[in-house]
């Protein structure tokens, strides 16, 4: 099989998006494994990386059956090449150091988690379904993610330092997490408007930093691309290693 | 398995050898071993029996917190959504493992970071076999097959090992043990059903990992020392070679359903003795392998090494603010009282 593009509908396009962040971020996730800073995390975030690759598996065997044409999850995971990826920019972003991986974690998690509790609600069956299970994962995801920032925030100098520079370097990826979705889908119910989402954001955004005592940066020029293909560059050198056995042997069953 | 440090001489720490025990405690401890009780973290136990269960369960924790390494080379690179999340699961079992078998080796009196820090400097040992490397897929299909398989081997009897917490952490671990042997031999199953070339890639597993696995029981009972304590106080139930050859006939029809050929032209079945036999083992390479030789020995250890320290200011950071808080706690019903 060959490179694959599809026709997207608004709710196979959103549907996707969701597909993409989770499977993306549970790569980057999965990188930690066997080399965290402690024992505990390389359990943690790895339970983190399986929750979120569970959703991208049950989102994605969904975006197949909206598009309706027999292709499978793996399909849709191993064979696009980046241009297709819709997912955040945010979540391809490398994991560099501990504080980075929390801090996207944390930011992606504070809005992740109303969005699946609100699509709890979902008109489409299936997405309520999905969202059921994911709303407690994420809480879980948010809570420790939480509870890390704090610790680095109001932990050591040395710490305090690194999460600030974390959050300094990220936060301008978090402007395309609110950016419109399909208005007729939004309309229908079938996935929550993200604009309606911000305020819960801010206020965790705003109570965790307090906490962490970290400063909340300011809203200046946000990276936005994701969600039509415009990657930045580690998405392709990601794709390239997890999709590799995929294309070097095309068709085979593993 | 991880039980190859039972092979090593045991020394003793400074200044404890040739420590003499009390010959009636000492008769009393080995009459319930031998009763079968368990032997718990505050019953009195001979010092050699604390020393050599600390080696050992710290082995064993060692080995599978390496062992994570070679295998989590190929999350990321899983050919389908459904193995990556199986592999994903099983690296974080291996983990899991690691976490239990840290804390039934601290209930004898070493912590964590002791022990973590005999790994980290080399002074203690990890399974040969986390040595090799993972250079295609089917070797993903290989080690949970040989290596978790022999691992499996190994600790069944280790769920009846005389010392409490380590037998009841080996019963947890071996129902993971045997679930991860399964999906291997899965893995295997599906490459040998798959094109030519995947088969391809499963023998060659199987050349590159088969020796290596029959090396995991540690050297020949001829030269193994202390097995005779070990297995008058139940640390160990079976010898290496018995161990080894139950391995080799379980394995051996296994790869044969699969349609391969094991890398080894002396291997056949004795009709009388009803069992499998093989060739010579390459001692020498085990011998490098462990005197840290081995094609990734270097690799392994720096990999450890590197995630300690680069890991080293986020645990400072815990610690740091757990005091912060604590003292917080502290200080506030002072300052309501007040
Ligand atoms: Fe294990
Ligand atoms: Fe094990
Ligand atoms: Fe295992």
């Amino acid at each position: 099989m060959t490179t694959i593009t599809l026709a997207e509908t608004p709710l196979l396009h959103a549907v996707l998006a969701r597909a993409d962040d989770a499977l993306v971020h549970a790569h980057r996730l999965s990188e930690w494994v066997g080399h965290a800073p402690m024992l505990e995390e390389d359990l943690a975030l790895g339970n983190v990386a399986l929750d979120l690759l569970g959703q991208a598996r049950s989102l994605y065997t969904y975006a197949a059956e909206v598009e309706g044409k027999g292709r499978t999850e793996d399909d849709l995971a191993y064979l696009r090449d980046a241009p297709s990826f819709r997912n955040l920019l945010l979540l391809e972003q490398p994991n560099g150091d501990f504080a980075q991986t929390i801090v996207r974690l944390f930011l992606h998690s504070a809005v992740l988690h109303p969005f699946w509790r609100t699509a709890m609600g979902s008109s489409d069956a299936t997405l309520a379904a999905i969202a059921a299970k994911a709303e407690k994962e994420v809480a879980y995801h948010l809570r420790h993610s939480a509870e890390w920032l704090i610790r680095l925030g109001d932990g050591t100098e040395e710490s305090h330092r690194r999460a600030q520079e974390a959050l300094d370097r990220l936060w301008r990826f978090t402007g395309e997490m609110f950016a419109p979705e399909d208005a007729d889908l939004v309309a229908r119910g079938v996935l929550p408007d993200p604009a309606s989402l911000r305020p819960e954001w801010d206020a965790t955004v705003a109570r965790v930093l307090a906490e962490a005592t970290l400063d909340r940066p300011k809203d200046g020029w946000m990276q936005q691309g994701g969600r039509r293909g415009v990657h930045t560059e580690p998405l392709g050198h990601m794709l390239a290693v997890m999709q590799h056995l995929q294309r070097a042997y095309p068709g085979a069953t593993w | 398995m991880y039980t190859q440090a039972l092979n090593q001489k045991d020394s003793g720490p400074q200044g404890t050898q040739g420590l003499v025990e009390d010959p009636e405690r000492l008769a009393r401890f080995e009459a319930r071993v031998a009763a079968e009780d368990k032997i718990e973290p505050n019953d009195w136990m001979p010092e050699a029996y604390r020393r050599t269960l600390t080696r050992q369960i710290s082995q064993h924790a060692h080995s599978e917190i390496v062992g994570m390494l070679p295998e989590g080379n190929w999350i990321t690179r899983a050919p389908s959504l459904r193995r990556k999340a199986a592999l994903l699961a099983k690296v974080q079992d291996e983990g899991g493992h690691g976490l239990y078998l840290y804390a039934a080796a601290e209930t004898l009196g070493t912590s964590r970071e002791q022990l973590v820090e005999q790994l980290l400097s080399g002074k203690a040992k990890y399974s040969s076999i986390f040595n090799y490397p993972t250079l295609t897929w089917a070797d993903i299909g290989a080690i949970g097959w040989l290596v978790d398989g022999a691992a499996i081997m190994n600790q069944i009897p280790l769920c009846r090992t005389s010392f409490g917490p380590y037998a009841r952490a080996m019963i947890r671990i071996c129902k993971e043990e045997s679930f991860h042997q399964r999906q291997g031999y899965e893995i295997m199953l599906t490459l040998c059903r798959g094109t030519e070339q995947q088969k391809a890639m499963a023998q060659d597993a199987l050349n590159r990992w088969w020796w290596p696995s029959l090396m995991m029981f540690g050297p020949p009972d001829a030269e193994s020392s202390h097995t005779d304590q070990s297995m008058r106080w139940k640390i160990k139930r079976f010898t290496n070679d018995a161990l080894r050859q139950q391995f080799v006939d379980a394995t051996v029809p296994q790869g044969h359903y699969l349609g391969l050929t094991f890398p080894d032209p002396a291997l056949r079945f004795n009709e009388e003795t009803k069992h499998w036999e093989f060739g010579e083992i390459d001692w020498e390479e085990f011998r490098q392998v462990l005197a840290g030789n081995g094609p990734c020995n270097r690799e392994r250890m720096e990999a450890r090494r590197r995630a300690h320290d680069e890991g080293a200011w986020v645990r400072e950071a815990a610690l740091a603010h757990a005091a912060k808080r604590k003292a917080r706690r502290a200080a506030t019903p002072k300052l309501a009282a007040e």
